[in-house]
């Protein structure tokens, strides 16, 4: 069970995952950031301090943004990770592909 | 067995009525003689040589043996309906009153002679009618019980016992106290004739007479009721002309039983007659009820028997154009399976589309879409389309789900044709449709998913089948491994592969995503391993060509972990790249403890260009003996307990801790065993695959 808010804060759109992302809820997760880019955000900043567990299927969305976010230069951020998501993250090597910051003032100094 | 007491039964039965119809023939043949005797004597002033009183005993044996004969064989005939008990009386009265006529005929014929004006033939006329008028009204009798009993109630059997037995007993009071009986007669007599009359209330089984029926009902009691005025005005005359000659013949003027019986039996022949020709008019209102009921029935059942909606969509249709008396009729269907579809009856598509035109362009709110109070006169809207040959229109919504899926329109050329009942009965139709319609979708839905469990299974076939039966086996190692998945189709994989003399390939790979295209998947990452690995390339390259065939095969979104190891025995070297996997779990037995190795490298179809090269790194280490290597998929460290914590990489490293001198199937044995404990069950909600490596 996912639930997912959305807050925009100095232009950027930051969307805040709250509970477990698994194969299910990740679409969710995927019309959440669509929505996003929908409205024409190009700085996105996703709070995962309350992401409990995900699965590689909520991990393949974030993947699917990558190559399609380098082209519309819309530059993403994740942060505040706990250590059991992070180091999900990091053994499928996706801490090299996504931008990752520690909390949000260090994301939003990422995306600017 | 049951079939042979069933015919034993009706065996009996039959033997016991036979013996009673001998019985009251002999009792008959008894009574004639005796009376005759009697008569004989009283005419001739002799003293009779038989007791006065004995004919009447004789007689009531002869009423009780034809009493009980009918019992036998007209109360237990569960064959007869109600038309059929008429005319079983209807016959036995018409048998009666020729049998009768044919005597008054012989005695027409013999009228001169002294035989006819003789006592002893007065007497033998009488009985013979006597005994015919009896048979009759216990014919009647026994049929009009059936009739008043066909719908019971406990009150209703107790009176009727009490009357029965009642009857009976009189009988008694009738053979031996002639004294008492002539005082009890007035009262019994009385209490008798305000029963019949209760009991000549019961007329339930009028209702269930269909027109045709009620017809021959009425002719076969007109008849009735002529035959037993007929014996009751022979009988009466005879009595009266014996009565001239002799005193002392069997009368019935104080037999309270046969008295009794012909007031019941003319009182409930005459109810009935008067009861159905009443019921006449209004037959035809119960039998429309009664279809109304049949037709709502097919529209109930049509869900279990009919093969499509539009089979139900015919039904409600037909019924609801034959319930209402419909000169016409259309079924518009608007967003379902079948998509947009007009059903009509006695309507072209144009004519109905010109009436759905009209009102839609009149702005006629509250026919076809339901907005205000359906039963208001529309007549007026209709009569402003030239043209159209109806006057009254009826239409109802069809829901289903909430959402109204089309409407049903009703026409007739009469104005104001349809009345309150028919828009009550119409509107239970349409929405009985809806919930067969509804019914029939959650079956179809139920059929789709049992297909797609059906897929799941066989694509779960396919997944297994696509693991190795067998590894390869090697002097410097040993091996195991174990994969199970949830019900659904996982994308675990492993295999083994010999190179050459000295080195072998080992794969694990986690497809992301489950079911059909996880299984899928997994066949190409199968078909890679197999055709790459064949040619000892290294690892590094391995990936990088493995991410480039899978590039085109994985959609958005999807990527497989893997990591691949290429075990050199004669140099004791592993070379291995990992790609996004599960960091391996080595125990190194000169250190004596256990590590996760971890290192850099992106799952296969993450990057989709050539940059991936850089991102994945081929590494190499020397085993020794003792070591031990295992590999796994993440349902191992993700799977939960009770309390929803995860098993983990530090449990996992214990475990295997503890089992560091058994061999590779005793490590995974006892792994698995840990693992089905922690989470407190065996039935699994992910794939556990492991791949346990032991050097020697």
């Amino acid at each position: 069970m996912i639930h997912i808010k959305r807050i925009q804060e100095d232009g950027a759109d930051i969307v805040v995952l709250i509970g477990e992302i698994d194969a299910s809820s990740s679409i969710e997760l995927d019309l959440a950031i669509a929505k996003s880019v929908g409205e024409g955000f190009t700085r996105i900043l996703i709070d995962c301090s309350a992401l409990e567990y995900i699965s590689s299927a909520g991990l393949g969305v974030f993947m699917s943004y990558i190559e399609e976010f380098k082209d519309r230069n819309v530059k993403m951020v994740l942060f505040g990770m706990s250590e059991k998501v992070a180091n999900t993250f990091s053994i499928l090597g996706l801490n090299e592909l996504l931008q990752i910051g520690k909390d949000k003032i260090e994301a939003k100094q990422m995306v600017s | 067995m049951a079939f042979f007491c069933h015919n034993c039964i009706s065996l009996k039965a039959k033997a016991v009525t036979r013996l009673l119809f001998t019985v009251g023939v002999i009792t008959w043949l008894a009574l004639l003689l005796t009376d005759i005797s009697i008569i004989f004597s009283s005419v001739n002033k002799i003293r009779p040589d038989i007791p006065l009183w004995l004919p009447g005993v004789i007689l009531n044996l002869f009423i009780l043996a034809v009493f009980y004969y009918y019992k036998f064989k007209v109360e237990r005939d569960e064959v007869l309906n109600f038309i059929d008990l008429l005319w079983r009386v209807f016959a036995t009265g018409l048998v009666a009153t020729v049998i009768s006529l044919s005597l008054r005929l012989v005695e027409h014929l013999l009228n001169n002679g002294k035989l006819t004006s003789h006592a002893v033939f007065k007497d033998l006329i009488y009985m013979i009618n006597l005994g015919l008028m009896m048979g009759f009204l216990l014919m009647a009798f026994t049929a009009w019980k059936r009739l008043i009993l066909y719908q019971k109630s406990k009150w209703l059997l107790r009176l009727w016992a009490f009357f029965e037995i009642g009857l009976l007993l009189s009988l008694l009071l009738n053979s031996f106290n002639i004294e008492l009986v002539q005082k009890l007669y007035g009262p019994l007599l009385g209490i008798f004739v305000v029963i019949s009359l209760v009991l000549s209330g019961n007329m339930k089984w009028v209702a269930y007479l269909n027109f045709r029926q009620k017809w021959t009902g009425l002719l076969l009691l007109l008849l009735t009721i002529f035959y037993l005025l007929y014996l009751l005005y022979t009988n009466s005359a005879l009595t009266e002309s014996l009565g001239a000659i002799s005193p002392n013949f069997t009368h019935y003027r104080y037999h309270i039983f046969i008295l009794s019986v012909i007031v019941f039996v003319a009182m409930y022949s005459v109810f009935s007659f008067l009861v159905i020709l009443f019921n006449l008019p209004t037959t035809s209102v119960f039998e429309q009820k009664l279809e109304e009921v049949v037709n709502f029935q097919r529209i109930s059942q049509s869900i279990q028997t009919e093969q499509s909606e539009e089979s139900v969509y015919n039904i409600l249709l037909e019924t609801s154009v034959s319930t209402v008396f419909a000169d016409a009729a259309w079924l518009e269907i608007k967003a379902t399976q079948i998509g947009h579809k007009l059903f009509t009856y006695k309507i072209a598509d144009k004519e109905a589309y010109d009436i759905i035109d009209h009102l839609r362009t009149h702005n006629v709110k509250g026919i076809l879409d339901q907005g205000s109070d359906k039963t208001k006169n529309l007549s007026k809207h209709l009569a402003s389309l030239k043209g159209s040959r109806f006057r009254s229109i009826l239409a109802f919504p069809i829901y289903v789900k909430n959402e109204n899926i089309g409407t049903l329109a009703l026409l007739k050329e009469l104005p104001e044709g349809f009345n309150k009942e028919m828009t009550k009965i119409v509107s239970t139709f349409a929405n009985q449709a809806g919930i067969s319609v509804e019914n029939f979708r959650l079956l179809e839905e139920a059929l789709q998913n049992e297909r797609y469990k059906e897929e799941l299974k066989i694509a779960k076939m396919v997944q297994k089948s696509l693991l190795p039966a067998v590894l390869e086996k090697d002097d410097d190692f040993d091996i195991a491994a174990f994969s199970d998945s949830a019900d659904e189709v996982g994308g675990d994989y492993y295999d083994t592969l010999r190179i050459n003399d000295h080195t072998i390939s080992l794969i694990i790979a986690d497809v992301s995503g489950k079911g059909t295209t996880a299984a899928f998947h997994m066949s190409q990452m199968k078909g890679i391993f197999h055709s790459l690995a064949q040619d000892n390339i290294d690892p590094h390259d391995f990936m990088v060509r493995a991410n480039q065939a899978l590039v085109y095969c994985l959609e958005r979104g999807s990527f497989i972990s893997a990591t691949h190891f290429i075990i050199n025995t004669q140099k004791k070297k592993i070379r291995y790249a990992r790609a996004g996997h599960c960091p391996v779990l080595y125990f190194c037995a000169k250190k004596g403890h256990a590590e996760y190795i971890k290192d850099k490298g992106i799952a296969l179809g993450m990057v989709r260009n050539k940059s991936y090269s850089n991102f994945i790194q081929a590494n190499e280490f020397e085993y020794h003996s003792g070591d031990i290597m295992v590999l796994y998929t993440d349902g191992v460290t993700e799977a939960k307990d009770a309390r929803n914590e995860e098993f983990g990489y530090d449990k996992l490293l214990t475990v295997l801790c503890e089992v560091k001198d058994g061999s590779p199937k005793e490590i995974q044995d006892h792994l698995i065993n840990r693992l089905y404990e922690f989470s407190g069950t065996t039935n699994i909600n992910d794939d556990y695959t492991t791949m346990i490596v032991k050097f020697k």
